[in-house]
């Protein structure tokens, strides 16, 4: 039997010389695969023109400026329609259905992971199939409905929808499983609260990562959602949209359109910086039983 | 009953069947139902529905214009007999999603484990370096860059230099190439929540057990990985399936953007792009709806055949 080595009382796992190479080495390997291409997308929003085309090209910038950037500022002051107006649609888009998404979701979580009703599993199963699915497949049958609601070219298309997106859902409603405990919401009944109250008093507070978590898969996806079938109206249309035009402006423009895709890339990066350990600690429990 | 008897031993309840007590929790707990109400009505409205309303148009013939005529099972005879186009579809989508999920879903969980023995601050960092590709938005775009079509292109400047090649390769447009530089793009792009979970997952795993593990004589981390770590994790191995297959059949937008519509001789034409070329340019919505009826089908079934298999892991 292979000898058991310990250290302060503890066991020493046996991890072998060639393995944390090998392991290393993948690594290295792989993160340079998902690195460079980043790493090129800043250095080509930093090339002065000349570099952009250069041959043989550069890797890495030599001088770098922040032309690029100047150039994509004075681009969006020449646009037909302001570009605060596609920044404005964007961030008011991102925040109202952020905060109905994180509204309707921990409600009804909160419902289906603490209140038992009949035919709680049996929705929430329904709820959790369609994360097997592509939102494609409902694309044409959303558009009718949309209409039919009258709902096409307004802001509610693309509001309303994310109030109901299924991932917030489920993250928040396997958290609940986990970090709120029934002792504490059965004592909390017997005193006589309401269930609405407890809801908001004391489950809510216990599940302050999966909120951030919600809040910042919903955001992600508005932030980045492009140009929209729902949407006609120039005035309606997206940050994300109105930078995509610039980007397929032909080459006169591929300094500028690189710097459009890194500002477009800071929020969300930075968003998960700050809030990686909360996300992580969500997922802890994002784990599919049954 | 009172609630003393009630806890003193279980009793078949005969004052009630089995509907009358479920009407009794249900009025009970009828602050759940108004809870949940909100979100289900929306959720109905936007995913039951058109799921269900695709089903009933695609045995039309609708355009948006007339009123639609019951044709029955016509679309799909004509998909799958009468459209070649759809069969090149069908199989770039198989192939596609057959090398993209399982690769994804592989990669994700191998990087989650190769950092899970790392300092918490530098995996924080490793993290991001690969989580980052998955959530910025049109930067993948830099592949057309580094892959473009002329001498400027970064990978064509070096293998002219090198002297592999003689001339400029246009990748992106390209019959050989195109396909699997889209795969090369998904994959880059698939570090996603299935990855986060993965980290998760692995950081969750009781270390006790791998030290009960050592002592049962586990003597490397493979075995480990095998007898302790996969089988504590496999609730997260099933959340990230399914993410990882959903994400794999669901891939036209950034082909489009790579490589225009149509692609090259139809080299990367995927069923998405089908039913968006009969929905949005040619209006024959009805058809349009048998396609995505057939790509729905595709995806549970392969989500359900999938979790199945995980699930029997280790059983």
């Amino acid at each position: 039997m292979a000898r058991l080595r310990t250290r302060k009382h503890k066991v020493v796992l046996n991890r072998s010389a060639g393995g944390d190479f090998g392991i290393t080495f993948m690594l290295v390997l792989l993160g340079a695969f998902m690195f460079l291409p980043m790493i090129y997308a800043i250095c080509q929003s930093l090339k002065p023109l000349d570099e952009l085309f250069m041959f043989p090209p550069r890797f890495i910038v030599r001088k770098p400026t922040l032309d690029n950037y100047r150039d994509l500022f004075s681009l969006m002051d020449t646009s037909w329609v302001p570009f605060s107006r596609y920044i404005f649609n964007t961030v008011f888009i991102s925040i109202v259905g952020t905060t109905g998404n994180l509204f309707f979701s921990s409600l009804a979580a909160y419902s289906f992971a603490k209140i038992r009703f009949p035919g709680a599993k049996g929705m929430f199963k329904l709820v959790r199939t369609s994360l097997m699915f592509h939102s494609t497949v409902t694309a044409i049958t959303n558009f009718i409905i949309m209409s039919f609601l009258g709902m096409v070219d307004t802001y509610w298309a693309i509001i309303v929808p994310a109030f109901c997106t299924t991932m917030g859902l489920y993250l928040m409603k396997q958290f609940m499983d986990s970090a709120v405990t029934d002792a504490v919401l059965e004592s909390a009944r017997l005193d006589g609260a309401k269930e609405l109250r407890i809801f908001w008093q004391i489950a809510m507070p216990m599940v302050k990562p999966a909120w951030l978590t919600l809040i910042i898969y919903s955001f992600q996806g508005l932030w980045n959602a492009g140009s929209s079938i729902y949407i006609h109206s120039e005035q309606l249309k997206s940050f994300n949209y109105a930078i995509g035009q610039i980007l397929a402006g032909g080459i006169k423009r591929s300094g500028a359109g690189a710097a459009s895709t890194i500002i477009m890339m800071m929020v969300p990066l930075l968003v998960f910086v700050v809030s990686q350990s909360n996300i992580i600690e969500t997922m802890g429990s994002s784990g599919m039983k049954d | 009953m009172s609630a003393k008897t009630a806890a003193k031993k279980a009793v078949a309840r005969k004052d009630m069947t089995m509907l009358q007590w479920t009407w009794k929790e249900m009025k009970r707990n009828r602050v759940g139902y108004a809870m949940v109400a909100p979100f289900m009505l929306l959720f109905t409205l936007f995913t039951v529905l058109p799921v269900v309303l695709s089903i009933v148009i695609s045995f039309t013939d609708f355009n948006l214009l007339q009123w639609p005529e019951i044709v029955w099972f016509k679309n799909y005879e004509r998909m799958f007999l009468d459209d070649d186009l759809f069969m090149t579809a069908c199989e770039n989508t198989f192939v596609f999603a057959i090398i993209v999920g399982p690769v994804s879903y592989i990669m994700s969980f191998m990087v989650a484990w190769f950092i899970n023995d790392l300092s918490p601050r530098i995996r924080a960092v490793v993290t991001l370096i690969f989580y980052a590709p998955s959530i910025s938005g049109q930067v993948y775009t830099i592949w057309a860059t580094l892959f473009s079509g002329d001498s400027y292109g970064w990978v064509n400047a070096w293998l002219l230099k090198l002297g592999i090649i003689n001339k400029e390769i246009i990748f992106f447009q390209n019959e050989k190439w195109v396909m699997p530089l889209c795969i090369v793009v998904a994959l880059w792009m698939s570090l996603g929540t299935a990855f986060l979970s993965f980290i998760a997952g692995l950081q969750g795993v009781d270390r006790s057990l791998y030290e009960a593990g050592a002592v049962d004589g586990l003597r490397n981390r493979w075995q480990e990985l095998w007898y302790v770590t996969l089988p504590s994790m496999k609730p997260q191995l099933m959340f990230g399936a399914i993410l990882s297959i959903t994400s794999a059949f669901g891939f036209g937008d950034v082909v489009t953007a790579l490589c225009g519509y149509p692609s090259v001789e139809y080299k990367a034409h995927t069923i998405m792009h089908h039913l968006n070329d009969y929905y949005g340019m040619r209006f024959e919505v009805g058809y349009a709806s048998a396609i995505a009826v057939v790509l729905f089908v595709i995806m549970i079934g392969a989500n359900m055949l999938v979790t199945k298999m995980i699930s029997k892991v280790g059983q």
